[in-house]
């Protein structure tokens, strides 16, 4: 099933309220032809919605939606030719395996024969060869996934959209899946947008991810630069564990407690700003700082073992408290700290970001 | 040397169960004692008198008589024939009624399903005659069809199949509509949503997934009103006017014209053994449903 084209899909001014309260708050988001992109935000950031205007099932009350050069915004859902992964799957109880996944090419009026080829070819490419006679209620959790995906897929849909697919799945079989989704895409290469509220999953399975805040896009970028170079205080808080330490910004110069900083990354004009550590960038010092490090002298407050890594609590002499985070291999400076401990921890230039204070609220 | 307890405290703790579920069975009795006195004993009764002949002993004459009259065919094929009209109209009125109901929001929906429950409350005879008035010959709807050029002669609304259906039919609806909402309810707008996104246009997402899915609801609504039609009294009799004759209608004429207890407990076993019948086989048919999932 190679070589599906697919098809870029262009947003521009979409709006939807409820009340006085904006679902969609004049969005404007280009996705590229044949992208893996990920709407990213908590519950009632408007992601879903945006979902749903893109298949047809909310009308939003102004705006453009365009599937390559065709205006669809107007067009009803069934005329539409999208794929789409519902969050419970919404497989039809009454039809078998087979009569699912078959289901969109009766519509289309294939032929028999054709079809079952086709339907036999999309549970194979789901790794549900054979599968065809079961009965829908003797499916797994996963295999439902995989038979709700068949379906999206079977009558080669330019685009491909998932609403939250895999967020009623255990966390092992979930990490599985999205792996598994993410080779499907690449063999596959329709245009994907892919709804969740899980950060790890949208920076794991992602060319591009969109992140969206009280119906607004808050940030669109790729996984990287979204989790090192967050435009704001809000995609900064929501995508990883951080802390926020109040800086003074003067011109180039930044400074903390009174010492000057080295900073990676900081954004245009002169508002307010704040400084994000991130756990795991920050470093356990033992002698002297190398080049491009900044140094904060602290004592440990409490140590939190997680297994594959702990969490020290730093109270820094300035008065805030950051988190570290380290593996937990033994032996190292970092096993051997214990509550009170002095220790100075270094934060490499290149990882030290500030965040605009302003920006990514409510409007 | 004391041997060590290989099942501490095993004795006491299956004591306790056995002491729970006795209390259990302790506090269940009040139900099954009033089952017993208001339900097993009647039926028991009723079907020990059937088989009690004129002469005070055992006999299958009450049986007989049924085989070989052929009122009592009459009555039966009647009574089905009712019975299964009063379903079918219940079924194309409800389904559409049912279907709207269940698009309209939460509370719309309980405002118009009070539309339906209203009559609920109002006493069937009440609303029975009610029919009386507005069907007969100088009733309302032949009046008003007539003074609006409709028809030129009073129909002859009652005192019939037609008046007998028009009454159970009113009568019958909610016990249709409500199940069938339910039902309709608690189809997911997810599989009608999913259905679109394949490719389905209202059409065909209403016949290919909505309809089927809503099946098992309708089929338990239908056989609800079915057999109450089955047992049904009071409607056939007034609205009827002595020329639709049920089951029910022979049993009371045997005891009050008769005196003949026999014949008409016989019926009521006959009847109960039919409807008992007809349930046992609706429920094959839905369970043989779930295990073949359906066609498709």
């Amino acid at each position: 099933m190679t070589g599906t084209d697919s098809l870029p899909i262009s947003i521009a001014g979409i709006t939807k309220r409820y009340g006085d309260v904006y679902a969609l708050d004049h969005v404007d988001l280009e996705v590229r032809s044949g992208e893996f992109l990920t709407l990213l935000g908590p519950s009632g950031s408007g992601k879903t919605t945006l979902l749903m205007a893109l298949a047809g099932f909310t009308r939003p009350d102004s705006g453009s939606i365009r599937f390559g050069d065709r205006e669809i915004v107007l067009t009803p859902p069934h005329r539409r030719d999208v794929g789409m992964v519902f969050q419970n799957y919404a497989l039809f109880p009454h039809m078998s395996v087979a009569g699912n996944v078959g289901y969109p090419l009766r519509l289309r009026k294939v032929a028999k024969a054709e079809i079952a080829a086709r339907v036999e070819q999309a549970l194979e490419t789901v790794k549900l060869a054979g599968y065809g006679e079961r009965r829908v209620d003797q499916l797994s959790g996963g295999q439902k996934q995989r038979v709700a995906l068949a379906r999206a897929i079977v009558f080669r849909p330019r685009i491909l959209l998932m609403d939250e697919p895999l967020s009623a799945l255990d966390k092992q079989l979930r990490e599985h899946m999205q792996i598994e989704l993410r080779q499907l895409h690449e063999r596959l290469g329709m245009t994907t947008v892919y709804v969740t509220h899980d950060q790890r999953e949208a920076l794991t399975m992602s060319d591009r991810i969109a992140v969206i805040n009280h119906g607004r896009l808050m940030q669109l970028d790729a996984p990287r630069r979204i989790y090192d170079r967050p435009a704001n205080r809000f995609v900064a808080d929501f995508i990883g564990e951080s802390t926020f330490l109040d800086v003074e910004r003067d011109g180039d110069t930044v400074r903390f407690g009174g010492r000057p900083m080295a900073v990676g990354w900081m954004p245009e004009g002169d508002g307010p700003v704040q400084l994000l550590i991130r756990p795991e960038r920050l470093a356990l010092l033992t002698g002297e700082a190398p080049d491009g490090m900044n140094r904060f002298e602290g004592r440990v407050q409490a140590i939190v073992y997680q297994g594959d890594t702990a969490l020290a609590y730093v109270a820094l002499a300035d008065g805030p408290e950051v988190a570290l985070r380290a593996g937990t291999r033994t032996g190292t400076a970092f096993d051997r700290l214990a509550r009170g401990d002095t220790v100075t921890l270094g934060l490499h230039r290149d990882d030290a970001v500030l965040v605009p204070v302003e920006g990514g609220g409510r409007r | 040397m004391t041997a060590v307890d290989l099942e501490p405290n095993a004795d006491d703790l299956r004591r306790q169960g056995d002491r729970e579920r006795w209390a259990m069975l302790g506090l269940a009795s009040p139900a099954v004692l009033t089952v017993l006195v208001i339900m097993v004993l009647p039926v028991g009764w009723l079907f020990y008198l059937s088989f009690i002949g004129e002469s005070g002993g055992f006999s299958l004459e009450n049986y007989g008589r049924m085989l070989e009259s052929k009122a009592y065919g009459r009555i039966f094929w009647t009574t089905f024939e009712v019975s299964f009209l009063t379903t079918g109209i219940c079924v194309l009125l409800g389904y559409p009624l049912a279907y709207f109901f269940a698009q309209l929001p939460r509370r719309a929906a309980a405002v118009c399903m009070l539309t339906v429950l209203l009559p609920f409350w109002t006493s069937l005879l009440v609303r029975t005659y009610a029919w009386l008035v507005l069907l007969q010959r100088k009733g309302l709807v032949n009046t008003w069809a007539i003074d609006l050029g409709l028809w030129d002669e009073p129909l002859a609304l009652v005192h019939n199949m037609t008046g007998t259906l028009i009454g159970m039919v009113h009568i019958m609806l909610p016990f249709l509509v409500l199940p069938l909402y339910g039902a309709m309810k608690a189809i997911s707008g997810d599989y009608v949503r999913a259905a679109a996104n394949l490719g389905a246009g209202p059409t065909a997402a209403f016949w290919g997934v909505f309809f089927p899915l809503s099946l098992p609801g309708l089929f338990a609504g239908s056989l609800i009103v079915f057999v109450l039609c089955l047992g049904f009294f009071v409607t056939p009799a007034v609205l009827g006017g002595g020329r639709v004759i049920m089951v029910s209608m022979q049993i009371t004429t045997n005891i009050e014209l008769f005196f003949n207890w026999g014949a008409a407990s016989a019926l009521g076993v006959v009847l109960l053994a039919i409807t008992l019948g007809i349930l046992f086989a609706a429920s094959r048919l839905l369970r043989l449903d779930a295990v073949l999932g359906g066609g498709h």
